[in-house]
């Protein structure tokens, strides 16, 4: 292939490259590499603020009674630490790998829109700037959970008019990019790359795209009708006006379980990139992987009611989000089957991001059946609002999307700096996190089982012991990310070389290019046979 | 297309997503600050408004530049057209969701409201209705009369606009012109008599979930007209230029697309706010 070539080549043909150093270099850069590299270190400083505000949490509930923070500022905690790590820390990181590589396992010279691109980057910063700066204005940051339920919502001060904007500037930003990456897939492959030949990264991001464009318009118009309500005088969230609340559950989930899946889906092509690669063994069912992945897109529309129980629909319509929920478990263990498949009599080797990615299979599945548990209509009524639900999207969100997120950065990061990361600290960065993740979010089905409400500061003695168990579990998680800081510095100043290849199972063209990937890559896009 | 450029266009660095940025910051924390009454909000508003303004006619006339020096090949040609697309199809999905909420009132929490004999024993369903809680009487908008005028004006605007277009692909010039400037022309009569058709209106916004939905979903239209119309008239700008020729015209339906869009979502307004 003729990509090496393109190293260091920065005048060439059309226009001028030259591109500025020092921070305008950031500021105004068009490159996906360095865009990508920027929307990762925003998400991790999110991970690392947001994570901050869940030890605030952990601390408070380390005994029973009120110790730390008053019950106002714990809903805030409560809120902002869900606000921010699902718009600030996962979103963004997925999007930093979607830029990182979809154009080098493509073979695509850039995005198809590089401005729109950075614009997209720029646009997170004024939302986490309204949403950190929340927290300072009077009455303080949102306090009604992160799905701004009215009334609640229609009542809160200044901090939820500033929380709404955010979420509307980071729809656009995803929307944007989404835009950007189903055109930059669609209409820059390299030729020979068919759609069936394209990598499972490539798939899951596109399917995700898909979700966040007809998703996050809907939000906005859940977030308008908010905003309306509150300053302008409709009534869309007051029954005494013939509207309704749940009106904006109805609205905000028909976005909220697409957005799930948003946070999930490229997880799943993580996974499915990383565990071929240390099985040394292709991926097993890749057409059934690729089908899954649209089953799972297309059902995350028909059952958002699946959050709303509880709120008094007709049981017909209960009946039906429960079955359609259920449902999703089919194309998901599909998944689950072709990743064990993968490994089945593989030559595996466990290196940190393969052990991730196990521990992924593994705490992702658990996370999985216990949301086939509160899929179940009548198991839900006694579980909605209890700690087993938080125990639940934990399971899939830090150990399926964070986790994932940490395995992929192991997995490319020599790609991306040149340098092999300290092999020995990886592996205690994954056993302190992955054993630390269970003692915090394990208890937590008990406790919910148990009764145990969730979003309130106090206790019933009863749940002390879960509960102590579960924070001291919290901070050694929330330490163990620091380390995770430290090797990937460690990681970018230096160390062993990284070879082209850099592991020896892996394949595609990302693999082809130098280490680090030069600033221009497959400017001549490569055959693809 | 132009066949010079080999390699797909990669624009250098730029200012434009920057000022995008803080355009909207200005934007947010002002409106935020107007909405709780705090001074500063205006003239941050203004700021951010000027400053989106300054960005969009900037960033435009460099990507027309791009476009007119012949930077751009058929694959970017085809990027644009697949952004264009998309971006109608997220709209849609915003339409939808005020859709949904209107669909939602009539069939669902409107006709529970009169079941529950908690709290309002005396409210009966029916459309429209300003719910149960506020009882001042209001005149509701029919489709005779403006609503269907403005219809027929809409429809007649897409019909001049693709007779611009078949002068455009016949190198009818002047053809192109009337065609662009009567769309235009349309589109302004449309939203002269929108405005007036709210200045009239027997009731407001705060009328309830009926007076909501109907400012919502044709006031977020009527921004959307506003919208194609004044991209409408940039591309009859440009086409005085001597901007697009027979075989490349992308801008031009661009915007023919984004009108025809507004169009269909009027006829659904139309039927589902005004007439049913």
């Amino acid at each position: 292939m003729s990509t090496s070539t393109a190293a260091h080549h920065d005048d060439h043909g059309h226009d001028s490259h030259g591109h500025p150093t020092g921070i305008m270099r950031w500021v105004k850069s068009t490159n996906h590499k360095d865009i990508g590299t920027m929307y990762l270190w925003f998400s991790f400083t999110m991970f690392l603020f947001a994570g901050a505000m869940a030890m605030g949490i952990r601390a408070e509930l380390f005994q029973p009674g009120l110790q730390f923070v008053q019950p106002e500022t714990f809903n805030q905690l409560t809120t902002l630490h869900g606000l921010i790590m699902i718009f600030g820390a996962i979103m963004p990181a997925f999007v930093g790998f979607a830029n990182w590589q979809v154009p080098l396992m493509i073979g695509a010279p850039d995005m198809a829109f590089p401005r729109l691109n950075n614009m997209s980057f720029w646009l997170l910063i004024p939302a986490a700037i309204l949403l950190v700066a929340s927290i300072f204005v009077p009455g303080g940051a949102v306090a009604g959970g992160w799905t701004m339920y009215p009334p609640l919502s229609v009542q809160a001060g200044m901090s939820m008019d500033m929380s709404i904007f955010a979420l509307h500037i980071l729809g656009v930003s995803s929307i944007v990019g989404s835009i950007n990456i189903i055109t930059t897939i669609f209409n820059m492959r390299a030729p020979g790359m068919t759609l069936m030949k394209m990598p499972m990264f490539v798939w899951t991001w596109l399917i995700t795209a898909y979700l966040l464009i007809a998703a996050m318009p809907v939000l906005a118009g859940a977030l308008t009708m908010l905003i309306t309500d509150r300053h302008f005088g409709t009534t869309f969230f007051n029954a005494a006006g013939g509207g309704d609340p749940v009106l904006f559950q109805h609205v905000f989930w028909f976005f909220g379980h697409p957005e799930v899946y948003i946070m999930i889906l490229p997880a799943f092509g993580i996974l499915s990139t990383i565990i071929p690669t240390f099985a040394r063994k292709p991926l097993f069912g890749y057409a059934s992987m690729v089908y899954a992945t649209a089953a799972i897109a297309v059902l995350s529309f028909v059952v958002w009611a699946h959050h709303m129980f509880t709120t008094g629909m007709p049981v017909a319509g209960q009946l039906f989000f429960m079955y359609s929920t259920m449902l999703i478990s089919v194309p998901t263990g599909v998944k689950v089957f072709n990743w064990l498949a993968t490994m089945w009599k593989g030559s595996m080797t466990f290196e940190t991001p393969m052990l991730f990615s196990i521990a992924v299979v593994f705490l992702f599945t658990i996370g999985g059946l216990t949301g086939l548990v509160c899929a179940i209509l009548p198991v839900d009524i006694q579980l909605q609002d209890t700690y087993y639900v938080v125990a639940h999207f934990h399971y899939v969100l830090f150990s399926g999307a964070a986790m994932s997120i940490m395995g992929g950065v192991y997995y490319w990061l020599p790609k991306w700096t040149g340098h092999m990361y300290d092999e020995t600290l990886g592996k205690w960065h994954f056993w302190t996190t992955t054993i630390a993740f269970n003692v915090t979010f394990f208890p937590m089905h008990f406790t919910g089982l148990a009764g145990m409400p969730r979003r309130i500061p106090d206790y019933s003695q009863q749940f002390a012991e879960f509960n102590m168990i579960s924070s001291v579990g919290a901070f050694a998680l929330g330490i163990s990310q620091l380390l995770f800081l430290y090797v990937v510095i460690k990681c970018i100043r230096g160390g062993e070389k990284a070879t082209n290849q850099v592991w020896e199972g892996a394949h595609g063209l990302e693999w082809t290019v130098a280490s680090p990937a030069p600033f221009h890559t497959f400017e001549t896009p490569p055959q693809v046979k | 297309m132009s066949q010079s450029t080999k390699n797909y266009y990669l624009p250098g660095p730029s200012f434009w997503p920057l000022i995008a940025s803080i355009s909207l910051f200005l934007l947010a924390g002002g409106f935020t600050m107007v909405l709780n009454k705090i001074s500063m909000g205006t003239p941050l508003m203004i700021a951010g408004a000027v400053s989106l303004t300054y960005l969009l006619f900037g960033w435009f006339k460099e990507v027309i530049g791009e476009s007119v020096s012949k930077f751009y090949n058929k694959q970017v040609d085809l990027s644009f057209r697949w952004g264009m697309g998309w971006f109608i199809f997220s709209e849609v999905m915003f339409f939808f969701g005020f859709f949904g909420a209107l669909f939602y009132a009539r069939n669902v929490s409107v006709p529970w409201l009169a079941d529950a004999k908690l709290l309002w024993p005396d409210f009966v369903a029916g459309w429209p209705t300003s719910g149960p809680g506020l009882t001042e009487a209001f005149t509701a908008m029919g489709p005779l009369g403006l609503p269907a005028i403005n219809t027929l004006i809409l429809l007649t605007s897409g019909v001049t606009l693709t007779w611009a277009h078949w002068g455009l692909m016949k190198d009818k010039r002047t053809q192109l012109k009337i065609g662009l400037a009567l769309t235009v022309l349309l589109g302004a009569i449309f939203l002269y008599l929108q405005m007036h058709e709210y200045a009239e209106a027997g009731f407001t916004i705060k009328t309830g979930i009926y007076g909501a939905t109907f400012y919502m979903l044709t006031g977020f239209h009527g921004l959307h007209v506003t919208m194609g119309a004044i991209m409408l008239s940039i591309i009859l700008f440009r086409v005085m230029k001597g901007h697009f020729n027979s075989h490349d015209h992308f801008g031009f339906e661009a915007v023919a697309w984004y009108w025809h869009f507004v169009d269909v979502v009027w006829l659904f307004l139309f039927i589902f706010v005004y007439w049913l």
